[in-house]
């Protein structure tokens, strides 16, 4: 099992969603997030001239893959949160060493 | 004089109008700073309903409005309001019981300090600030109040007009701005680190209440219920929509039409048009607009951008410079037509120049007086907060409180 972590655009959220979706993996923790790399800031207007922000508000979709699914989510991610710009984010793949399902106390492959 | 009760109905609901200023500038300001401070910014302003509230009772009005001394500073005949009934003054609003005039007047006296807390949000120590305020009120405020306003005044006796205090009230407050971000200096990390505004509806929401608070400001100024104050009604409606509009398109110019550019500029008209509000017609009143619009925009962005000068909000670009346009443009633009008062454009230049006295005076009178109160608090209580505590955010270091709650909301 892998956590996947993928930073990405706001406005790519409901595209990547639909398309997990279309993979099966219908559940996610969504956090909304502030970062910065590559894309360096983005310019906010004050009253008078403008002051440039270097955090820039992304968000952070998390979710836990079984082994043979990594490659396929990862690409998923990424071809739909990808418009070729600076700012397009980053996914991470993390190990897991153990998952257990609340309600039901199912364990590891079986509560993914 | 008899009372009229059209005129006393509209004193005292302009005085209601005022009232909400404060709340409406503690807004405007609180959602404009980083969200750690948005109480205690919000605090600074509407504590002087409590403070200056009861000053103005016990001795304020006296000082400003009470028996001249050598067109100077008033007396002490009106200390706590003792021989002040509910029939009408014989020398100030004589047709309104004179308890309306004074509940009036207190609530400018409240604003004017609430307006200059903008510059020195973020890092003022709040007792000290508490301080300021009462001493600024006394040896500035009411000075001031009288010179131009109080029977016997001396700019009242020079004929400096200043219809609804653009000099006692933005002059003022913008001038003690200036003078306190000289001893105070920048917030701990300006220039550089970005302080973003953490509510700008917020911010919307104060314009919008100062705005509407303004009618009983301008056109509440006529004392009466009378043509003048729907001509300061109408005048000021359409400064402050020129200036807005002037503010958008330059911002828009510049990049794009930004809402807290938009509002901004409204105040800026707001301002200007306040010590002209009843002496000019209402295409006077659209020329101040753009013109207040234009200085403000290009004030803000020297002192902010180019000169990194810490007024934390812009007090003395918007209330300091926007009152001396103001000032300025009542001696170019004042209209017989409206209140038997000839500006420049009718050819009175003598009336453009005692504006511009009124406008030095009070300045450097309000800058050395300021700067003598700010140093004397300075040395003794001293005036920022500790490096630890403007980190932390004077929500919680002075105020032990903060905006939003925690994770369960």
């Amino acid at each position: 099992m892998k956590m996947i972590e993928a930073i990405i655009r706001e406005e790519k959220l409901d595209c990547v969603k639909k398309a997990l979706e279309k993979d099966n993996y219908f559940g996610m923790t969504v956090t909304e997030v502030s970062g910065r790399g590559r894309q360096k800031g983005i310019p906010l207007q004050w009253r008078a001239g403008e002051y440039t922000v270097d955090l820039i508000p992304k968000i952070k979709i998390e979710l836990v893959v079984l082994d043979e699914d990594v490659d396929k989510i990862v690409n998923t991610i990424a071809s739909n949160a990808r418009t070729g710009e600076t700012g397009d984010g980053k996914i991470f793949v993390l190990p897991v060493s153990g998952v257990i399902r609340i309600r039901t106390g199912d364990k590891d492959e079986n509560a993914v | 004089m008899e009372i009229d009760s059209g005129n006393t109905a509209w004193l005292l609901i302009s005085s209601a109008l005022v009232m909400l200023m404060t709340p409406g500038v503690a807004f405007f300001y609180g959602g404009m700073v980083r969200r750690k401070n948005l109480l205690s910014t919000i605090m600074m302003s509407f504590v002087c309903l409590a403070l200056v509230g009861l000053i103005w009772v016990i001795y304020g009005y006296s000082l400003a409005f009470g028996n001249d001394t050598a067109g100077i500073i008033g007396g002490l005949n009106y200390l706590g309001l003792p021989n002040v009934g509910l029939g009408a003054s014989d020398t100030y609003a004589t047709t309104v019981p004179h308890l309306a005039f004074i509940i009036f007047q207190a609530m400018f006296a409240i604003i004017t300090v609430a307006l200059f807390t903008g510059a020195v949000v973020e890092r003022i120590k709040f007792s000290s600030l508490l301080v300021i305020s009462v001493l600024w009120v006394t040896l500035v405020y009411c000075p001031v109040a009288h010179w131009v306003w109080g029977d016997g005044g001396w700019l009242y006796n020079l004929g400096a007009l200043d219809f609804a205090g653009g000099t006692v009230v933005h002059i003022n407050a913008g001038i003690a701005a200036l003078a306190l971000v000289l001893l105070l200096g920048r917030r701990k990390g300006f220039p550089q680190t970005p302080m973003e505004a953490n509510n700008i509806p917020l911010v919307v929401l104060g314009a919008s209440l100062l705005w509407f608070g303004w009618y009983g400001f301008n056109a509440g100024s006529s004392l009466a219920a009378d043509g003048l104050a729907a001509s300061a009604f109408v005048t000021t409606t359409v400064a402050a929509a020129a200036s807005a509009f002037t503010w958008m398109i330059i911002s828009w110019i510049q990049r794009r039409p930004s809402v807290l550019g938009t509002v901004t500029g409204a105040v800026g008209g707001l301002v200007a048009i306040t010590p002209a509000a009843g002496f000019v017609t209402p295409m006077g009143a659209i020329a101040i607009g753009i013109g207040a619009g234009l200085i403000c925009y290009f004030c803000l962005l020297l002192m902010k951008t180019k000169l990194h000068f810490d007024d934390s909000l812009d007090v003395f670009a918007v209330h300091g410079v926007g009152g001396i346009w103001g000032a300025i443009a009542t001696g170019i633009f004042a209209s017989s037509s409206v209140n038997g008062y000839s500006g420049l454009l009718e050819g009175n230049v003598q009336q453009f120049l005692i504006q511009i006295l009124a406008v030095v005076v009070v300045a450097a009178f309000t800058f050395v007086m300021t700067m003598i109160i700010g140093k004397t608090v300075e040395k003794t209580m001293g005036l920022r907060v500790s490096s630890q505590e403007e980190i932390v955010g004077l929500d919680l270091s002075q105020h032990g409180e903060r905006a939003y709650g925690g994770l369960l909301r």
